[in-house]
């Protein structure tokens, strides 16, 4: 892998009440990259999308977010969001009485008609259909997922983190999906994709697995899909959503291996 | 008491000719189409023949204007206005009939008292607009009866505007009866300028395959008070009825939403859904009463009562919002 460095995540650890969702954290992301986060249900991958965007509850107590070079782990939502960091939510929030095209205008520094329609477009929405329409419980989750997905589009964003993309669409919207990604890394936006279909793999630049809080292996696609599919599928009730018990003693690295030879 | 009964069974005279005739009325209704525009009210349609409206400022009847199958009377009391608004059966009225209702004294009492029946079959909406711009010490009530006749459809929506002083109390009571098969929808709204005091009682009783939809829409800041009372009876078999209620309040406002629905016949169904967004320190209180007097009625209620969801607000500051921004557009848009 080439390119400079635009995301850089290192030895994160967040608490949440209960237990450490994130353990030790090393990312790095490269300008225009299509990096995919393959995981499974509770591997943590939602909790650092949050982290990296700063929701609060997501703060972490060790480690550092670099941001093309700058500290911004300690920055709120709206500073990360000015710098061009942005999230599509995995199940995205709705907002009564906001229509479509102004919701997808809060995020673009010269709201255009053009780019929002380009934007519906661009995730297989006709826009004479949807423009005037809110984005409220009149959509169905699957229409939502597809607003989101062209807000972050609309945006132009430098960094995109798009949170199971894949999930609570049709089949058929999957390869809307892929397109709409290689456009935004065509157009200069680097793409997070938290994902656990691990053909969505296919269309990356790199790929990380993350298992019990932590990111356990970094490569390249096909070997993170090779490494995902045999290794971590077979295992979904033993790695995911359990936490690493500390007092067992060992690594992460060594609960996956251990997961492997069951 | 000084009054004076008008009926209106044609157009008026135009406007332009009665400026002519009298400087002081036209000065009013100066005064008061500006007021109104300040409301979101349109005045050139208040000039347009083949809009039914009338304009009320004070005790004074400005202007009124009638189409075919909407008869409207008016009579000026002492402190306020008549009106009585007849739609004759069958009567389909393609645009919304406006009403001005409004003050532009800053202090004084405007009363309101209005009969609306809306023939069998008849269809037809109104579209009010009630502009106080320069309340400071101003009291706003309102009295309505409503009888909605079989089959027959209105749709009523009023929007306020108070100016932001705050010296102002609107105090409107509804009480309205729909036949079998009628249909009322109304909606109020008071999101612009400050609210002062609001006391809203609207109670409606629906007949046999009747419905009724309540919207009320409230923005209060500073110390105002809202207090809603809505009161749906669901009389008739297979009568229907939705109270729909989004509330804003921060600084020291107080809101107080109590909405009733009873479900006393046979398939009946009532539903009550109320929002209420709370900043600073504000106070919101909703009251939800749910009375079924028929084993095959039903009656349900949802309340949300708060801060704006922390989701809501990231998901608007991911896109580049500050916190404020982000609130303010979650509040317009639910109110809008």
């Amino acid at each position: 892998m080439s390119g400079d460095i635009l995301l850089q995540v290192k030895n994160v650890w967040v608490p949440r009440p209960g237990a450490d969702v994130l353990r030790g954290v090393n990312l790095t992301v490269r300008v225009s990259e299509i990096h995919v986060l393959l995981g499974l249900n509770g591997s943590g991958k939602t909790s650092l999308a949050l982290t990296l965007i700063g929701s609060e509850g997501y703060i972490p107590t060790q480690g550092h977010i670099l941001f093309d070079g700058e500290e911004i782990t300690s920055l709120s939502v709206t500073e990360r969001a000015r710098r061009g960091l942005t999230l599509a939510w995995q199940e995205p929030a709705r907002f009564e009485g906001l229509h479509i095209a102004d919701y997808l205008a809060l995020g673009m520094q010269s709201p255009k008609r053009e780019r929002i329609e380009e934007a519906l477009r661009a995730v297989a929405l006709a826009p004479q259909a949807y423009m005037g329409r809110t984005v409220d419980g009149t959509l169905s989750g699957g229409e939502r997922k597809r607003i989101e997905l062209a807000a972050v589009y609309a945006m132009r964003p430098r960094l995109a983190i798009l949170d199971e993309p894949d999930s609570g669409v049709d089949v058929l919207c999957i390869s809307d999906i892929i397109a709409l990604v290689q456009r935004m890394s065509q157009e200069g936006t680097s793409v997070l994709m938290i994902t656990h279909r691990d053909e969505m793999a296919d269309v990356a630049d790199a790929a990380s697995l993350m298992c019990g809080g932590t990111v356990v292996q970094t490569g390249t696609p096909a070997e993170m899909r090779v490494y995902f599919a045999q290794r971590c599928r077979p295992h979904e009730n033993l790695l995911g959503s359990q936490p690493w018990d500390e007092k067992a003693g060992g690594t992460y690295q060594q609960v996956v291996t251990e997961g492997i030879r069951v | 008491m000084n009054a004076n009964t008008n009926t209106h069974t044609t157009a008026r005279v135009s406007s332009s000719v009665l400026a002519a005739q009298n400087p002081a009325w036209a000065r009013e209704f100066q005064a008061i189409l500006k007021a109104y525009e300040q409301a979101g009210g349109r005045p050139d349609i208040l000039r347009t023949p083949r809009v039914a409206s009338a304009v009320i400022s004070g005790n004074q009847v400005l202007a009124v204007n009638m189409v075919e199958g909407v008869n409207i009377e008016t009579e000026e009391l002492a402190q306020g206005v008549r009106a009585r608004i007849t739609v004759a059966p069958g009567t389909k009225v393609a645009y919304p009939v406006h009403l001005c209702f409004g003050m532009t004294a800053e202090k004084g009492l405007q009363e309101i008292l209005s009969e609306f029946n809306i023939g069998e079959g008849a269809e037809i909406g109104f579209l009010a607009h009630c502009t106080f711009p320069n309340a400071v010490n101003l009291q706003h009530v309102m009295n309505a009866q409503i009888h909605i006749g079989p089959g027959a459809t209105m749709r009523y929506r009023e929007g306020h505007y108070h100016g932001q002083t705050g010296g102002i109390e609107v105090l409107p009571t509804t009480h309205a009866q729909i036949d079998e098969g009628g249909q009322l929808e109304s909606e109020f709204n008071l999101v612009h300028g400050r609210v002062g005091r609001l006391s809203i009682e609207f109670e409606v009783d629906v007949g046999a395959s009747g419905i009724v939809e309540l919207s009320t829409k409230a923005y209060g800041s500073e110390d105002d008070t809202i207090h809603i009372n809505e009161i749906v009876r669901l009389n008739g078999e297979k009568a229907r009825g939705l109270t729909k209620t989004r509330v804003a309040v921060r600084d020291r406002a107080v809101s107080e939403v109590y909405t009733t629905a009873e479900g006393n016949a046979p398939h009946s169904i009532g539903h009550m859904d109320c929002t209420e967004i709370v900043r600073g320190q504000a106070v919101a209180r909703n009251v939800p009463i749910v009375v079924v007097r028929n084993d095959r009625a039903r009656i349900t209620h949802e309340a949300a009562i708060g801060s704006v969801g922390r989701k809501e607000l990231e998901t608007l500051m991911a896109r580049g919002l500050n916190e404020e921004e982000a609130v303010d557009i979650i509040i317009r848009g639910m109110l809008g």
